[in-house]
């Protein structure tokens, strides 16, 4: 296994999963600013994506383009995080998996921006300029509605109990984060929970919201064992591809 | 920069760089991709010309059509042999927009970024203070960060209750 092409794989495939969830808000958001900006993230994490597969293409060396990563794997060949396949839920449940993503997004893209690996540290670097506003963003919004109403405020503890499971996977070290630290490529996962906790801490607090107790992590995702969800969400973002195979335009 | 052996048969850098100013970009109009700052380098390797663009943020669908353009200019000035290289290493930051180009978002309704405030990620937002580029009054506030393009904010007026778009700082 190329320690390096499934780490690569995994970047790109999480930016690419959450902007495929987060694009179907597009003209169904609350009110038209929520709608902009989650496009506009979306678009973000898409050109993400898009780097990062490409360079996993590239590092792979089979002439794999990011197109051909993106349209032409089934789910088991995916390696996003579990947490970016959750379903959309209420804008409340939304938000919450935004947040925590971009917290941890934030965290190990600041990180990859020291990488030894030279192209790997450019994707970072100008992708943490982005992610610096989706979480100035989540956080804000996350904090304010946990801070409105009764309403408002019950739904974002529910989508945080709901969603909490899915956190520990950004956190869970396995063999390729073990290969890509000793080569001071990327971090080890385990290194950010630290940093990712007080950004959090810090949201429940000001929003009085409460720390699920249970810390049980669902994983995975990071080895291709999905939930059912991500074959739907393929199955909808490739249906060009599957229908009319090698389209172009 | 173009070489001495050259010289006969591509133009130097600065006459690109004209031909190149004439080209706007395709979302703002009103200011070219070399005020905008994303034109980093032209230069010659052999008899082909390069232009090296790096793209505002990765996922900005303007950057193809952008390619095309500039492809396009070079060969209405008689460029065949040409490659626009992207670059994404130093990533653009909005500093590199030049004065002209800053002066020309202000007139069309555009507030330019105001240096220094990019989102950090971490602890609380920077305070804004954006002038409407309309009435220029100070009195005004962020509706979102997120905007009418990924390098645009929503902001509007309190004085003459106008929205506005901001470019936000990077």
């Amino acid at each position: 296994m190329d320690a390096r092409f499934e780490f690569l794989t995994r970047m790109g495939d999480s930016c690419l999963v959450l902007s495929q969830r987060v694009s179907a808000w597009c003209g169904h958001a609350p009110v038209i600013e929520e709608d902009i900006a989650m496009s506009n993230m979306a678009l973000d994490l898409l050109g993400q994506a898009q780097l990062w597969l490409a360079l996993a293409g590239e590092q792979e060396d089979k002439g794999r383009t990011a197109d051909d990563l993106a349209y032409l794997r089934d789910a088991w060949d995916y390696r996003n995080l579990l947490l970016t396949e959750r379903p959309n839920g209420d804008y409340g449940q939304t938000l919450v998996r935004q947040f925590l993503f971009d917290a941890w997004h934030h965290l190990v893209l600041d990180a990859l921006a020291g990488s030894s690996d030279q192209r790997i540290a450019e994707i970072a670097a100008k992708a943490s300029r982005e992610v610096a506003y989706h979480i100035e963003r989540s956080r804000d919004l996350v904090v304010r509605l946990a801070d409105g109403t009764a309403e408002s405020k019950a739904r974002i503890q529910s989508a945080l109990d709901t969603l909490w499971p899915y956190v520990g996977e950004m956190f869970a070290d396995d063999a390729v984060d073990a290969t890509l630290a000793g080569q001071g490529v990327a971090p080890l996962p385990s290194s950010l929970r630290d940093g990712w906790e007080a950004i959090v801490t810090s949201v429940l607090r000001e929003g009085g919201l409460e720390r699920p107790g249970d810390d049980f992590a669902q994983l995975g995702g990071k080895t291709g064992r999905h939930s059912e969800h991500l074959g739907y969400i393929l199955a909808e973002m490739q249906f060009l591809q599957r229908t009319y195979p090698g389209a172009t335009w | 920069m173009v070489g001495d052996t050259h010289q006969t048969t591509l133009p130097n850098r600065e006459t690109v760089l004209d031909w190149l100013e004439e080209v706007p970009d395709p979302e703002i109009p009103v200011i070219s991709l070399v005020d905008l700052g994303i034109v980093r380098d032209v230069s010659a390797e052999g008899d082909k010309l390069v232009v090296t663009v790096t793209p505002t943020y990765s996922g900005c669908p303007a950057t193809s059509i952008i390619n095309f353009e500039i492809g396009r200019a070079l060969s209405d000035h008689g460029i065949s042999e040409f490659e626009i290289r992207r670059q994404l290493s130093p990533a653009w930051r909005t500093e590199w927009i030049s004065q002209k180009g800053r002066a020309a978002l202000l007139e069309y309704g555009i507030a330019p970024p105001i240096e220094g405030t990019a989102a950090c990620g971490t602890g609380a937002p920077k305070a804004l203070a954006v002038a409407c580029p309309r009435c220029k009054s100070p009195d005004t506030e962020m509706i979102s960060r997120f905007g009418s393009t990924p390098c645009k904010a929503s902001w509007r007026c309190k004085a003459c209750l106008e929205p506005f778009d901001y470019f936000k700082c990077i």
